[in-house]
């Protein structure tokens, strides 16, 4: 589904990613994590076509197209999704509105018409009650207000909401309480699939628990340093990552 | 080189030959420039009575010992009112005989603002059908109105017919003496509307100068009066999302609401004149002065959305006169390219208890600027007088600026005044994050836009929020930078 080859990305002159290489295919769930400052949420970025990021090498392919000519909306509707370590709020514009736009906005991309009210309204109801997202934060503006570990409920409403192929999970488990872990884990294995693939950031293996990765993967210095299966998460969450980050040195 | 009123004319003499018309001399004319006979005449042309040519002749007086004001946070070059035709005979726009005709550009916006093309024919002066809806419809409209006792119509004619009431209320909220541009409105006005609301009369619909029959061109120096008798409401509506070209380049209206006890006026306004190329080169000046006053338990509420304009100078505003009466202001202004706004409003509480709201959002684009000016004055009897301000500006560029320069005085210490402003830039955070969900940019700005100016939109009548939405979506069209 996805394969990253030698991918290198700067910001001004600054290098982040600087080299790196990554496949995910279609129903692989793989944990990416890495120390702060490792260049995770910019590889996400990159991904969903952050123009900021000026890509200086590398290719990625995505279902066969050359992932980084698209603009970041081709990649959405392709079915490109991201969530974001640190949601957005958009203040006067409802969150039911906010998901309608984004639907019936692809839907035109693939000529279809735009989604009947009462389609959208048993999808929202649906897809609500799997995050256990409560009606007034559906109707309140997009993330405006939102406690923390609401707004990481609500990245995962919207997944849900948009079915993504390939969806990228930055740090959605961070400031969740145990329950919400809980919830939002099982929203992500809910939608799982053998057509789907999911990319989890993470510092905590404690998320490990609840979506089993296939692959995990250390990313340093711009780089994957290490992959393994998830015995590799066991393993850093004891050791830390010094004795790879020695290694690499 | 600046812009002049003779250039915007030769461009539009040129266009029209490019188009295939020919002009005729128009015997109606008079002759250019601002003296006591101009004013003699545009009163003996129009037939009015002796007590208004009186009336124009003392504006002009008062105009005459005026300077014109630089306080505004615009820059232009001043118009040459020496250079000015002060009358013309109201004609009817010029029929073309099909919509091919008309400015392609022009219907492009129409078509995206959603109007009909029937109505697109009207507003860009094509032949319609006799038996066109909007026609009909006007006519059954006004004999509603009839039968409640509901006055509406334009000025010239309220002279004509209801001369007690046009003489007891003109002038007595925004007086000649007020400002340089209601002093010349004053003297030389050409025509507008007028409307009168009966005692204990809840007007049914929204009166909106589009339906207004026999309309011709108001001109340059429009004049609306609107009375709410006791115990009355209204909804007015004023002006149209559909740009509007006019060949004058100054404007210069006035607007006095009379709100008598317990009675309601809701006044909202869509302006969308045509602001001038993407150098500025060519737009209208609109220099509105605009005031209502309040009587016992009175409320006026101006609702206004700009988006037109080379440059906009307006405060629309409350004199709160009467005990418990309340003022408020819901503004949305939008400027591009070269486009210069000051706008913001007065509340001028006199009343005990009065109550006053302030929702202005200012949004800049391009090399803009968008000011808010306010005012807020609590006079020394307003017991217990409350306001809320809140004023925003929304950031397109980094090339455009805001301003905002809220000023309060205040004589008695029981009022309770709340202020809020913030500015910000429209984020890179905001816009990836609505392209992330497949929302592309120039939808995401809208998207975000319309939702910083909701609060606003909201308080207009629901078919003209729809419309003013995707206006705002077109004013900001190419404006990301
Ligand atoms: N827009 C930017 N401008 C300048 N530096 C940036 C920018 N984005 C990222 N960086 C820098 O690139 C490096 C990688 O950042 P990134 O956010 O990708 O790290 P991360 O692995 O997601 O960290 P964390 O675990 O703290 O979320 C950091 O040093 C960061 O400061
Ligand atoms: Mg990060």
């Amino acid at each position: 589904m996805l394969k990253v080859k030698n991918l290198h990305a700067s910001v001004g002159d600054k290098e982040i990613l600087k080299g790196l290489n990554i496949e995910v295919k279609a129903g692989e769930v793989h944990a990416v994590m890495g120390p702060n400052g490792s260049g995770k949420s910019t590889l996400s970025a990159v991904l969903a076509g952050r123009d900021e990021y000026e890509v200086t090498a590398g290719e990625v392919d995505y279902l066969g197209k050359e992932l980084l000519e698209l603009n970041p909306e081709e990649r959405s509707w392709e079915g490109v999704f991201l969530a974001f370590q640190y949601p957005v709020e958009i203040p006067g514009v409802s969150n039911i509105n906010f998901l309608k736009t984004a639907i019936n906005e692809r839907r035109k991309y693939f000529e279809q018409d735009p989604i009947a009210a009462k389609d959208f309204l048993k999808m929202v109801k649906e897809k609500s009650a799997l995050v256990e997202l409560s009606d007034k934060l559906k109707n309140r503006s997009v993330n405006v207000g939102f406690s923390g570990g609401e707004k990481k409920r609500n990245e995962i409403f919207q997944m849900a909401m948009l079915e993504p192929k390939l969806s990228i999970l930055d740090e959605t488990d961070s400031g969740l309480d145990i329950d919400a872990l809980r919830i939002v884990a099982h929203g992500v294995n809910t939608l799982k699939s053998k057509d789907n693939a999911t990319i989890v950031i993470t510092h905590y293996q404690r998320l490990l628990d609840y979506i089993i990765p296939d692959f995990v993967h250390v990313l340093y210095d711009g780089r994957i340093i290490k992959t393994g299966g998830k015995e590799l998460a066991l393993e850093l969450e004891e050791k830390g990552y010094d004795w790879l980050t020695k290694e690499e040195a | 080189m600046a812009y002049s009123e003779d250039d915007l004319k030769q461009d539009l003499v040129d266009q029209e030959y490019e188009f295939g018309f020919t002009t005729d001399v128009d015997s109606e004319k008079i002759p250019k420039g601002l003296t006591e006979e101009t004013v003699r005449i545009i009163s003996s042309k129009k037939e009015e009575p002796e007590w208004l040519l009186e009336y124009r002749l003392n504006a002009l007086r008062v105009f005459q010992g005026m300077t014109e004001p630089d306080w505004a946070h615009v820059t232009y070059e001043k118009p040459n009112l020496q250079d000015i035709v002060f009358y013309s005979a109201p004609k009817p726009k010029k029929e073309l005989a099909s919509l091919d005709e008309v400015d392609p550009e022009i219907l492009k916006t129409m078509e995206r603002l959603g109007i009909s093309l029937e109505e697109q024919k009207k507003l860009t002066g094509v032949a319609v059908d006799f038996v066109m809806d909007s026609v009909s419809v006007a006519t059954s409209f006004k004999e509603k109105l009839g039968e409640l006792g509901v006055i509406f119509c334009s000025f010239s004619e309220a002279v004509k017919e209801h001369p007690e009431l046009v003489k007891k209320y003109l002038g007595t909220v925004v007086p000649s003496t007020d400002n340089y541009y209601a002093a010349l409105n004053s003297a030389v006005f050409s025509d507008g509307s007028f409307c009168y609301i009966p005692k204990g009369t809840k007007c049914p619909m929204e009166l909106s100068t589009y339906f207004r029959i026999n309309e011709s061109g108001t001109g340059q120096f429009e004049r609306t009066l609107l009375i709410a008798d006791e115990g009355s409401y209204v909804s007015y509506l004023e002006g149209c999302t559909a740009p509007q070209r006019d060949e004058n380049q100054l404007h210069a209206a006035v607007v006095e609401l009379i709100a008598l006890d317990d009675a309601e006026i809701k006044y909202s306004t869509v302006q969308n004149w045509y602001p001038g190329d993407k150098n500025g080169l060519g737009g209208v000046f609109n220099f509105v002065t605009k005031r209502g006053i309040c009587q016992r338990n009175a409320k006026i509420s101006w609702t206004q959305v700009e988006t037109g304009s080379a440059i906009t100078w307006k405060y629309p505003s409350c004199i709160l006169k009467g005990d418990n009466s309340v003022g408020e202001f819901y503004s949305v202004a939008v400027t591009n390219n070269h486009q210069m706004a000051d706008t913001g409003t007065k509340m001028l509480h006199i009343g005990k208890n009065t109550k006053s709201t302030i929702i202005s959002k200012g949004i800049s684009a391009g090399m803009s600027h968008n000011s808010y000016r306010g005012l807020v004055k609590i006079g020394k009897g307003a017991d217990n007088a409350r306001n809320f301000s809140q004023c925003d500006s929304l950031l397109m560029t980094d090339t455009c600026g805001a301003h905002t320069y809220p000023y309060i005085e205040c004589e008695n210490s029981s009022a309770h005044l709340e202020h809020e402003a913030t500015t910000s830039k429209i984020g890179e955070d905001q816009k990836f994050y609505c392209m992330q969900r497949g929302i592309g940019e120039e939808k995401a700005i809208s998207l975000i836009v319309n939702g910083y100016a909701k609060e606003v939109l909201n308080k207009l009548p629901m078919e003209f929020a729809v419309e003013a939405q995707k206006l705002l979506e077109i004013s900001l069209e190419g404006s990301v930078g």
